[in-house]
């Protein structure tokens, strides 16, 4: 089965969406996720959305979802590489997506984790 | 068919004498074409829409100047239609380059025909029906050529009204100026959005100062874009708000969503500054 | 390019090519990114209810024109059981089950023109489309 992989750098993890993911493969990472930020201990997830030409409502959701059970295990989202043309729909949608930080590039997305968490020691957290 | 191989041996013969004909009667008709084009390209074109007027009627198809036979003739009309088009010539004038090639024309196939009428008709017939479709497409072309620099100047317009200014690094303006329409706000913020991802900016300004008034429709776009932008990240400061602006704003019940705002451009960037953990310092002179 | 196609929707496989094939259409149409993006979200709710509450169905995707303009058309058809209060379930935050609902108000404003069809026990029928 198709899995999306998931990158584990020092105490982040680093999801990076570049296929055209359907309703189970997006369940499926929503799942690993949670597993691996339990796994390791994770501090933070970046979920990298750059290659992504499209968010519905189901794709909002999971990434509500992957937040919300990350902030129970003690780690913070952030969503990166929003393209402009998925955000205005969304605006038009009505998703918010609330709950989830966001920035335009891995580098921001990841001083705003470490920022996040209070501390900048180390480059990859 | 007999007839138009006649007109065109005729042609043949007294192309040379034609061609000073034409060129006669275009200048003593006032055309443009000849003053716009330049004498030396007017004469070129002429000559060689003779040549392919020559070789169309050879091929003895002369239902229409849509086939292969007449690509050489439609293709002197387009260089002409679209020089003539961006020189400023307008259809009508292009049309009219291709009709004034009639009287030169019917004078040389009256000398030729001398007491036959019939066959006189006939080749007037033919002549006159394959000029007007020549004109009509000349016509067709310069119209469609005219449509294309118009709107290539929109489009060149639209993006120098538009200019998105980076303030300092992280930091990108945004001044509007003139009366915004729906359709324009649009572009602009579309625009505005690509230039974050492209330049990396923390925080926007967009500043309306410049803008007279807002109405619903504009003030609804300014907050969807300042939405779209924090969904992607970017921090938006909307500044340069009249008063009279305001009171639209409130008058109409646009819910501002928590969206900051400014009076002056100068406080929506001391702000940005501070936001990005920035200060201006005065230094000893 | 083809006038009309049919796409059956029966798995969830089924809603990503929806969208891949309206995806296709528009850019053969030439719609701005912005647009195209609409117009594919919207497809994509719309496949994904017909298929999860409509119990599968079928997505046509016509090209219109109307003089200069052309416009792209994407009819969902599905035998489910219908949708018995329109009204209600085209306001923003109208739920069935788990989630979000489903999002016709939403993908109402992604669209130029939005049509739909539906009675308890009759299946539901939405056209959506979009212009140049």
């Amino acid at each position: 089965m198709e899995r999306i992989p998931i990158l584990k750098m020092g105490r982040f993890l680093l999801v990076t969406i570049q296929v055209d993911m359907d309703d189970r493969l997006a369940d499926t990472l929503q799942n690993d996720l949670t597993s691996r930020i339990s796994q390791t201990g994770a501090r933070g997830v970046l979920i990298d959305i750059s290659s992504v030409d499209l968010v519905d409502s189901f794709i909002g959701r999971m990434l509500a979802n992957v937040a919300a059970m990350a902030r129970v295990l003690d780690a913070e989202t952030v969503v990166v590489g929003m393209r402009p043309a998925v955000a205005i729909t969304l605006v038009e949608l009505g998703l918010s997506l609330p709950g989830i930080r966001t920035a335009l590039d891995v580098d921001r997305g990841m001083k705003l984790l470490r920022e996040a968490l209070g501390d900048s020691t180390s480059a990859d957290g | 068919m007999p007839q138009n191989t006649s007109i065109s041996t005729l042609l043949t013969q007294h192309e040379g004498e034609l061609l000073a004909a034409w060129l006669r009667e275009q200048t003593a008709s006032g055309a443009r074409t000849m003053r716009v084009l330049g004498e030396q390209d007017a004469r070129d074109q002429s000559a060689r829409l003779i040549a392919a007027f020559r070789a169309g009627l050879a091929s003895g198809s002369t239902d229409s100047v849509d086939g292969a036979e007449w690509e050489q003739a439609r293709e002197v009309l387009s260089t002409v239609s679209r020089d003539g088009a961006q020189a400023g010539l307008t259809p009508g004038e292009t049309a009219l380059f291709v009709l004034s090639l009639k009287r030169p024309l019917f004078a040389l196939l009256r000398r030729q025909a001398g007491t036959d009428a019939e066959a006189l008709g006939e080749d007037m017939w033919t002549a006159t029906m394959l000029l007007d479709r020549l004109a009509v497409y000349t016509t067709e072309v310069a119209q469609r050529t005219r449509d294309e620099i118009i709107q290539r100047q929109q489009a060149e317009m639209l993006e120098l009204s538009t200019p998105v200014v980076k303030l300092w690094e992280g930091i990108l303006a945004l001044p509007l100026i003139g009366t915004l329409d729906s359709r324009r706000t649009q572009i602009v913020m579309e625009s505005l959005l690509e230039r974050i991802v492209e330049t990396g900016a923390d925080i926007a300004i967009i500043d309306i100062t410049g803008v007279p008034t807002v109405d619903t429709l504009v003030a609804q776009h300014l907050i969807k874009t300042v939405n779209a932008a924090r969904l992607m990240g970017t921090e938006c400061i909307i500044s340069g708000i009249r008063p009279q602006i305001a009171q639209t704003i409130v008058h109409l019940g646009v819910d501002l969503q928590g969206v900051v705002t400014k009076a002056t451009l100068a406080d929506a960037f001391a702000l940005a500054l501070a936001k990005s953990g920035r200060a201006v310092a005065g230094v000893a002179r | 390019m083809a006038e009309r196609e049919v796409i059956p929707i029966v798995a969830e496989a089924d809603v990503v090519h929806v969208r891949q094939r309206v995806r296709a259409r528009a850019t053969e149409l030439r719609f701005s990114l912005v647009d195209q993006t609409k117009m594919v979200t919207a497809a994509s709710e719309l496949a994904r209810n017909a298929l999860t509450y409509g119990g599968g169905g079928s997505a046509q995707i016509e090209v219109l024109s109307a003089g200069k303009k052309q416009g792209l058309r994407v009819v969902f058809t599905d035998q489910g059981p219908g949708i018995p209060n329109i009204a209600e379930a085209m306001r923003d935050g109208f739920t069935t089950g788990n989630g979000l609902g489903l999002g016709l108000g939403g993908a109402k404003r992604l669209v130029n023109e939005f049509e739909i069809e539906s009675a308890a026990g009759r299946g539901t029928r939405i056209a959506i489309t979009r212009w140049t």
